[in-house]
């Protein structure tokens, strides 16, 4: 079926307004836009791992959630939609169930490619029929702002401050949909908040409607980790794929496709400055810095390129 | 109409699961408990069951996968050992404080380090704090039978809580002995099918579950869990009294082995209750009184019937194949010693620590207490109540 973002925005929201989430929170544009590619007759439970959407969306005895929704711990949202899945297939199989149902993990970065590494990895080469969703915003933002795998260099983060000694953080970012890519899963994929969402509604309908296993990768600003003018996520966004820091690409049964290829790719800087964690490299004397950056997104792209035959 | 075999206690609780054929089983291997899975993978590749097998990368994953399936309006179970359980330590409460009627056949092993692969309880005491309704065989007929009941204590309406099915790491689970196994169809019907109200795969009505709850609410759900333990005990013996009835076999919170006129007693958990029986019937016949309180319920904790059933022994000693590193005693010793206190008792008590990392426990072991019991009692007074049984000092 032909992609309408007319019918596509029209669908009921299925988190609900109310929760306790920042306005403007990225996390939360993630999981509504994600919701929008389940079918709308189609039935969903969602796993939850611990994070500000958990804990800001299913406050006891109030849930923002019209979907059966499950929030276990912080590691395991990957084993426990197993779980969930596994028990949806007997009933089935057991002719206990006439509904179709979905199934779809929820993540921060912490929850993902840190501490729930292994149950993810597990889920996905089980290659469960589900999706796992990472709102990726680069910190583990609900304990407050603390560095993880995926924060990206140099960034100014509560464990890694920028002081006398310090630039931030020290280390890359862990390229995650590149890992989960490498587990043969039958769909990956990378997106954020990109012109009209056309790009993220048509992966997460892909994702969901997959059979097996499939991961999604969004970056999800955080406008209190990040320090931007909480309006403007859309621009660092946009920002964040022009400068090809955050590119949107999907991985198909392994076959590598790259979604969009900026004619003037922007210099990192663009996508650095507007940002209040980087403010150190703007520094006089820091310039080697956002060339070491620089160097490190280029490389990513190039191989990125490679990958996709370009 | 039962039927005799020759079968290990993993082997027993395998079958008993075959039989049940249960919904949804997440596996992950670990010694003493890795056959449990691998004969039930067994049943599965060869069509003898239909459940959904699922063979995860780590305990912590088995057992999320188990509060998922069960969760989702399965019955599900798991089966682990020692480190495993350690590693699922977080998962135990939460399974418990969600009320999910989760199964766990757990075959009890030392702790971790050293490293040790032989039966000790620390594994099984270290959960005793989790919420679980914790339940121990002597043999292996006992852990087939357990398991046989173990469904319909937990679901128990009253109840819903998950339960720890637990038999001695190699002792019980790897010796084979005889025993006699119930026709599948009676076991099937004896535990009947499960009817969950309020599940997440209910098209009818979504369901949250899992909430955030703090300072308002977080107390009274701590205290719902423990208003379900509380119908524990009835449920043991409700569901006891119908597997006597389909099996003739008679089990109840615990069992008083010639305990009644015993003037000396111990009380133990395990298999080597089946040591200390023939210990106890070798003083009897020299015209001791002993006898022996076999704890099967462990959690919830029996305590007044267990105070009762002690009251009129002169010495008691309370057998623990666990440390608690309190310099005080094990955590069988604390539970038997209040229990005794809040009845009043005046019995003369003493603690010991036995078995640990699989250390043999003989006879002449169980004898060694009894006589060291014989002259408590004599000299009126318990001395040192923190004790070592079988060790190089």
């Amino acid at each position: 079926m032909a992609y309408n973002f007319k019918d596509t925005m029209n669908k009921p929201e299925r988190l609900s307004s109310g929760h306790r989430m920042c306005a403007g929170c990225g996390g939360t544009i993630a999981v509504r836009n994600v919701l929008r590619g389940l079918h709308e007759e189609d039935k969903a439970v969602i796993a939850n791992a611990t994070g500000c959407l958990e804990v800001s969306t299913f406050t006891y005895p109030y849930t923002a959630w019209e979907d059966s929704y499950i929030h276990n711990a912080f590691e395991n949202a990957g084993a426990t939609l197993s779980g969930v899945e596994g028990a949806y297939n007997l009933m089935k199989r057991r002719g206990r169930l006439d509904e179709t149902y979905k199934f779809i993990a929820f993540g921060g970065d912490g929850g993902t490619y840190d501490i729930g590494f292994q149950s993810l990895s597990g889920a996905m080469e089980r290659n469960h029929d589900l999706v796992y969703v990472c709102y990726d915003n680069g910190a583990y933002m609900n304990t407050g702002i603390q560095r993880s795998s995926a924060t990206p260099l140099f960034a100014d983060t509560t464990t890694t401050p920028v002081g006398k000694n310090s630039n931030g953080k020290i280390q890359n970012r862990k390229d995650l949909a590149s890992v989960i890519a490498a587990h043969d899963v039958p769909y990956v994929a990378q997106t954020t908040f990109w012109k009209n969402f056309k790009d993220l509604h048509l992966k997460a309908e892909k994702a969901i409607y997959t059979p097996g296993a499939a991961f999604l990768n969004i970056m999800a600003p955080c406008p209190r980790g990040w320090r931007y003018r909480t309006p403007n996520i859309m621009e660092i966004c946009r920002l964040g794929v022009e400068t090809c820091y955050w590119p949107l690409f999907e991985v198909v049964e392994g076959k590598w496709i790259l979604n969009y290829e900026p004619k003037n790719k922007k210099p990192i800087e663009d996508f650095l400055r507007p940002q209040g964690r980087f403010k150190h490299l703007f520094k006089k004397g820091n310039e080697e810095l956002i060339e070491a950056f620089q160097k490190e997104v280029d490389r990513r792209w190039e191989e990125l390129l490679f990958r996709c035959s370009k | 109409m039962a039927k005799r075999d020759r079968l290990s206690g993993n082997e027993a609780v395998a079958v008993a699961l075959r039989q049940i054929n249960p919904d949804v089983f997440p596996a992950f291997p670990i010694t003493p408990s890795t056959e449990i899975p691998q004969y039930f993978a067994s049943f599965v590749a060869n069509g003898q069951v239909d459940t959904e097998f699922i063979t995860v990368e780590s305990e912590h994953s088995s057992m999320s996968a188990a509060i998922g399936a069960s969760a989702a309006g399965t019955r599900a179970l798991t089966a682990t050992s020692s480190c495993g359980l350690a590693y699922m330590w977080e998962e135990l409460y939460i399974a418990a404080s969600n009320r999910l009627p989760i199964v766990l056949a757990l075959v009890n092993r030392a702790l971790s380090g050293p490293i040790n692969i032989n039966c000790d309880h620390s594994d099984a005491m270290g959960a005793r704090d989790s919420g679980w309704i914790q339940i121990y065989a002597e043999n292996n007929q006992e852990a087939y039978d357990n398991m046989v009941q173990a469904f319909r204590i937990s679901e128990h309406k009253s109840v819903r809580l998950p339960i720890m099915i637990c038999q001695d790491g190699f002792i019980t689970s790897h010796a084979v002995e005889n025993i006699e196994l119930l026709e599948d169809e009676d076991v099937k019907a004896f535990v009947g099918e499960y009817k969950p109200e309020n599940y997440l795969l209910n098209p009818k009505c979504p369901l949250a579950v899992g909430p955030y709850a703090v300072t308002d609410y977080y107390m009274e759900a701590k205290r719902s869990q423990a208003e379900g333990m509380r119908y524990v005990e009835t449920a043991v013996l409700e569901t006891a009294g119908d597997f006597a009835r389909l099996s003739g076999r008679e089990y109840g919170l615990f069992e008083a082995y010639r305990l009644e006129d015993a003037d000396y007693a111990v009380v133990m958990i395990g298999s080597a209750a089946g040591t200390a029986k023939d210990a106890v019937d070798e003083l009897r016949a020299d015209g001791e009184k002993a006898g022996l309180l076999k704890l099967r319920l462990y959690r919830p904790f029996p305590a007044e019937a267990i105070a009762e059933a002690l009251k009129h022994v002169k010495t008691v000693a309370i057998m623990d194949r666990a440390e608690s590193y309190n310099n005080h005693g094990g955590p069988l010793g604390a539970d038997v010693m209040a229990a005794l206190y809040r009845a009043g008792s005046r019995v003369l008590a003493v603690n010991y620590i036995y078995g640990l990392g699989g250390r043999d426990v003989r006879v002449e072991s169980i004898k060694e207490v009894f006589a060291a019991l014989k002259q408590i009692a004599s000299d009126g007074r318990a001395g040192e109540a923190y004790r070592y049984l079988g060790i190089r000092e």
